[in-house]
């Protein structure tokens, strides 16, 4: 797919432009390592409530992560391999997480799943307690999250085509056959690197979990939450936390460009 | 497959960007003019009354826009602290006006004018039947506060602490508004709110007074501060604010006097 392109140069004046927006996204962070007390470092980050608040936003976003596999990666078949009307529609509804503010997903999660939610009483009669839960932690990161998946794994489906899955299924491979053994191995670089960014998201994730989910030390206080509270008495401890965030961001990063270009 | 990731992480940064509101306070007075904005950051408690003050003060001042930043104590005097051009300031708490004095930003000694203390909101139907702060210690009653870091939290910990009841809240908000949130959703059976934030709520929450609530009072001050331009402006909105015309809204609202 990749032709060779021979290199064409640039117009010069880009560089400027390039080099700018490069910098205003490189140096507030390097602002931040500026403000990093470095001798109390390992203090800040090591006390109860911060390390409790990275297992939780791990824990939480390898769950999340999980649930949008197994439902991004259907969904993404679904919208890539098949045509039915009102597809771009629903499309286009599913992708919506990606450009709404997390607020506004935690508040309408709140209306589905909430105690006087629309399935509130549902919830209710199966016993289940979302409120206030990890659980309902995991549902605001997955809602956020969800998009990048199947955007991810859309855009390789279709970069892949359906050549080989037909020539599969031609030689009578049936349709879970093909899927396990032709589609899957062929857009799995697209898989994961769609699954980094979920985590990352998921990672990320403020709005939508203190709106939904509260917050609580061990339960729902994600290491966002932590660093939010934090910095209304604490503002050395803020910084040095996001700093944490920000070398799992880059670690995260780095994982996703070594698994997309093997 | 790159083009999609690049085309997502466009629109994650485009949402980013959506997400986060510029606070641009910097529009001065156009000079030259008699037009002038006093620029007034004031807790977020204060958002119904000070608002109001700020219409009154501008029929009261030709020319004279007032505009408020309203947010958290703590993070407006952070602002501050940064060189935010602010010419007032109004603050929920003492610790938090003692970090703007304490740095000399202020101009003068602060003036307290309101103090606020903590009343328990409940739903309107109250479905945990609760009546005292007794029964918020009760199991199964889905309790919201304030988490200790922010002033709210910290007045709920001294109530606690003085009635010796502990409450094992399902969630410590980072605000008294969310804990409100909690509360007028039906989320959560009660939450520790201030007594104004009930009245502001109307009918979408109940309110229930306890005995403890005299062990933790809120103190209100407000100061000129050293960077502002309008000086005179300032001083001047202080003394509405701390005056008859001002008292008697803040009285309104449910503040008590200092």
């Amino acid at each position: 797919m990749a032709r060779a392109t021979r290199h064409v140069g640039l117009p010069r004046w880009v560089f400027v432009p390039a080099a700018v927006g490069a910098l205003f996204v490189v140096l507030p962070l390097l602002a931040m390592l500026d403000r990093v007390r470095w001798g109390d470092f390992l203090g800040l980050i090591s006390s109860d409530s911060s390390v409790d608040a990275l297992l939780l936003s791990l824990r939480t976003s390898a769950a999340a992560t999980l649930l949008c596999v197994v439902l991004g990666v259907p969904m993404a078949l679904v919208l890539a391999r098949t045509s039915f009307p009102g597809q771009q529609l629903l499309r286009s509804l599913v992708l919506l997480p990606l450009v709404l503010p997390p607020v506004v997903g935690g508040i309408a999660l709140l209306y589905t799943f909430g105690r006087r939610g629309l399935l509130g009483h549902t919830v209710d009669v199966l016993g289940l307690q979302i409120a206030f839960s990890t659980t309902a932690v995991v549902m605001a990161q997955t809602f956020v999250a969800l998009p990048f998946l199947v955007v991810s794994l859309e855009g390789a489906l279709r970069t892949a085509g359906g050549r080989y899955e037909a020539v599969a299924a031609t030689l009578g491979a049936r349709p879970t056959t093909v899927f396990r053994r032709v589609t899957l191995p062929l857009v799995l670089p697209g898989l994961a690197s769609g699954a980094v960014l979920s985590f990352a998201r998921a990672l990320g994730e403020f709005g939508a979990t203190i709106t939904f989910a509260g917050s609580l030390q061990g339960v729902t206080r994600t290491l966002p939450l932590e660093i939010y509270l934090q910095r209304e008495t604490d503002a050395d401890a803020a910084v040095a936390l996001s700093l944490v965030l920000v070398v799992v961001a880059v670690v995260v990063i780095g994982l996703a460009r070594t698994r997309a270009t093997p | 497959m790159k083009r999609w990731i690049g085309a997502a992480a466009v629109v994650a940064l485009l949402a980013a960007s959506a997400a986060c509101g510029s606070d641009d306070s910097s529009d001065k007075a156009s000079s030259g003019s008699k037009d002038q904005t006093l620029t007034v950051f004031a807790a977020a408690s204060l958002t119904g009354t000070f608002t109001e003050l700020g219409k009154k003060f501008e029929a009261e001042h030709q020319g004279v826009t007032v505009k408020f930043s309203f947010a958290g104590s703590s993070d407006l005097v952070a602002q501050i602290q940064q060189g935010a051009p602010a010419d007032v300031f109004a603050s929920a708490d003492t610790a938090n006006m003692d970090k703007a004095t304490g740095d000399d930003l202020t101009k003068g000694d602060p003036v307290d004018f309101a103090t606020n203390t903590l009343e328990i909101a409940v739903p309107p139907d109250n479905p945990a039947g609760v009546t005292s702060l007794q029964d918020l210690a009760k199991p199964g009653t889905k309790v919201v506060v304030c988490a200790a870091e922010v002033p709210c939290g910290a007045a709920a910990q001294k109530v606690e602490a003085a009635s010796k009841v502990t409450i094992k809240p399902v969630s410590e908000e980072q605000s008294v508004t969310d804990v409100l949130g909690k509360v007028t959703s039906g989320e959560a059976d009660a939450g520790l709110v201030y007594v104004t934030d009930v009245k502001a709520a109307g009918d979408k929450v109940k309110g229930i007074t306890f005995p403890e609530t005299t062990s933790a009072v809120n103190t209100y001050p407000i100061a000129t501060l050293s960077g502002g331009k309008h000086a005179d402006l300032g001083k001047q909105f202080v003394d509405l604010v701390t005056g008859s015309t001002g008292q008697q809204v803040l009285a309104d609202a449910g503040f008590a006097k200092p």
